[in-house]
């Protein structure tokens, strides 16, 4: 199918951005990268007046490290990151997921913080972000504001984005000493929408984890921080005892629910096989 | 929406020339580059993002022609399947296409050429593995893929003895 007709705006600033967002309101819809939002103009599954074309505003663009943190620009896209040796070295968890996003012409266009913003429970970024305990920068007419990761995504494509903001830049704390990450997703075929995925990272020691991050994708409404197969890794080596641990705690931590492509219980298979996967390569293994 | 929509002008390069044209905000890049340029050999096939058949190059870079909108190409240059196929850069993908018989109705060839045009470049020595990932955004539901993973390992190996 086409879109249905709208008018099309494209801004020079965050400030014209927001100005159109408060007269059009819901009316208004922004696109940045397109690959989710064209699909549903095309298929019409929303039919805005104005589409607010922020593919101008250079500065939303690029990646920078300061300090303490690193800084993904909103409109920084998917390819730039994915080759970018800054976030190899300081947020590897990021250029691991990568190759996982979709097919290299989408992620030619795609961005960050599309990617975030559309908070797509199947998506590998929302995860890597909750993993890493980034910030979410969200700028309204009052000025930018900082959301962490676990507090931004609240719903099934529901933020804690209000009407009139939009999302500006993303941080994430520099990778910490002794830290690794670990990625991995099972999807029927390289690109598609995951069955089931998990961003993983932990300091290491001696073989030991602590301080384990196990955020899971497309088994829920939003990322899923498995907290209980965390706790049971605490201090831990991984092996047999501590993998079969940690995966009889994610019944507790999990929910799936049947999709499309896998049952509830078949998602659930999926996560214990990841997480066995993950904390392997967390292990060096 | 009852709202008035303007035609805005886009002034684009494709395939090497320099196009101004009013569109439609809603017209999708590949149905300006069939409709109005009159170049058919970029498909439509699902409009969604999904089968790979609209895969265009802007600034150099492979794109779903059905995702992003004609006004986006405003000062950006094109090239489609004709415009590398003018400049003689895929005839030998074409010519290994057309001997490995990899394709049968052709609806996806225009887009596999352009993917793998930008793959070739970025990795001149692809395993079968990476080939495939890479065009595992390009739907060919006739050949099975087998033959154009052939079809292109022939291009790489060659090109590299060349």
């Amino acid at each position: 199918m086409k879109p249905s007709a709208f008018n099309y705006a494209k801004p020079s600033s965050v400030d014209e951005v927001l100005g159109l967002l408060s007269e059009y309101g819901d009316e208004a819809t922004i696109l940045a990268g397109g690959q989710s939002l064209m699909p549903t103009l095309n298929m019409r599954l929303s039919a805005p007046a104005l589409v607010i074309d922020i593919n101008g505003l250079s500065d939303l663009s690029g990646i920078s490290v300061d300090g303490e943190n690193l800084r993904i620009g909103a409109l920084t896209r998917h390819t730039e990151i994915e080759n970018s040796p800054g976030i190899a070295e300081h947020a590897p968890l990021i250029s691991m997921a990568m190759p996982y996003i979709a097919h290299p012409a989408i992620r030619n266009r795609g961005t960050f913080g599309g990617s975030i913003a559309m908070a797509d429970p199947a998506a590998e970024l929302p995860a890597c972000l909750c993993a890493l305990d980034g910030e979410v920068e969200v700028t309204g007419k009052s000025g930018a504001r900082k959301v962490a990761a676990k507090d931004f995504f609240k719903d099934l494509y529901e933020t804690d984005m209000a009407e009139g903001e939009i999302l500006t830049a993303v941080e994430i704390p520099k990778l910490g000493a002794g830290y690794r990450s670990a990625f991995d997703e099972l999807a029927r075929r390289h690109g598609d929408y995951a069955m089931a995925g998990v961003a993983a990272h932990a300091k290491v020691d001696g073989g030991k984890i602590s301080d384990l991050r196990l955020v899971f994708f497309a088994v829920g409404s939003t990322p899923v921080t498995a907290k209980k197969a965390m706790n049971a890794m605490e201090g831990q080596s991984v092996d047999d005892a501590s993998i079969a641990a940690a995966q009889n705690a994610l019944e507790q931590d999990l929910s799936p629910f049947d999709d499309l492509h896998s049952s509830a219980a078949l998602k659930m298979h999926y996560a214990k096989e990841l997480t066995k996967r993950v904390l392997t390569t967390l292990s060096g293994g | 929406m009852t709202n008035q929509i303007e035609q805005i002008q886009v002034t684009t390069t494709v395939n090497g020339e320099k196009v101004t044209a009013l569109v439609e905000p809603r017209t999708n890049l590949v149905d300006f580059l069939r409709n109005q340029m009159e170049l058919t050999g970029t498909h439509v096939g699902c409009e969604h993002g999904v089968c790979g058949a609209c895969t265009v190059r802007i600034d150099g870079e492979i794109v779903r022609g059905c995702l992003m909108l004609a006004i986006q190409a405003d000062g950006l240059e094109v090239v489609t399947i004709e415009g590398s196929d003018d400049s003689g850069e895929i005839a030998d993908l074409q010519k290994a296409f057309h001997e490995r018989n990899a394709l049968q109705c052709g609806f996806c060839t225009p887009g596999m050429l352009m993917a793998i045009t930008e793959m070739l470049e970025k990795n001149p020595d692809p395993s079968r593995q990476e080939i495939r990932e890479y065009l595992s955004g390009n739907y060919c539901r006739c050949t099975g893929y087998e033959a154009i993973v052939d079809a292109i390992e022939t291009v790489a190996n060659t090109r590299k003895g060349a």
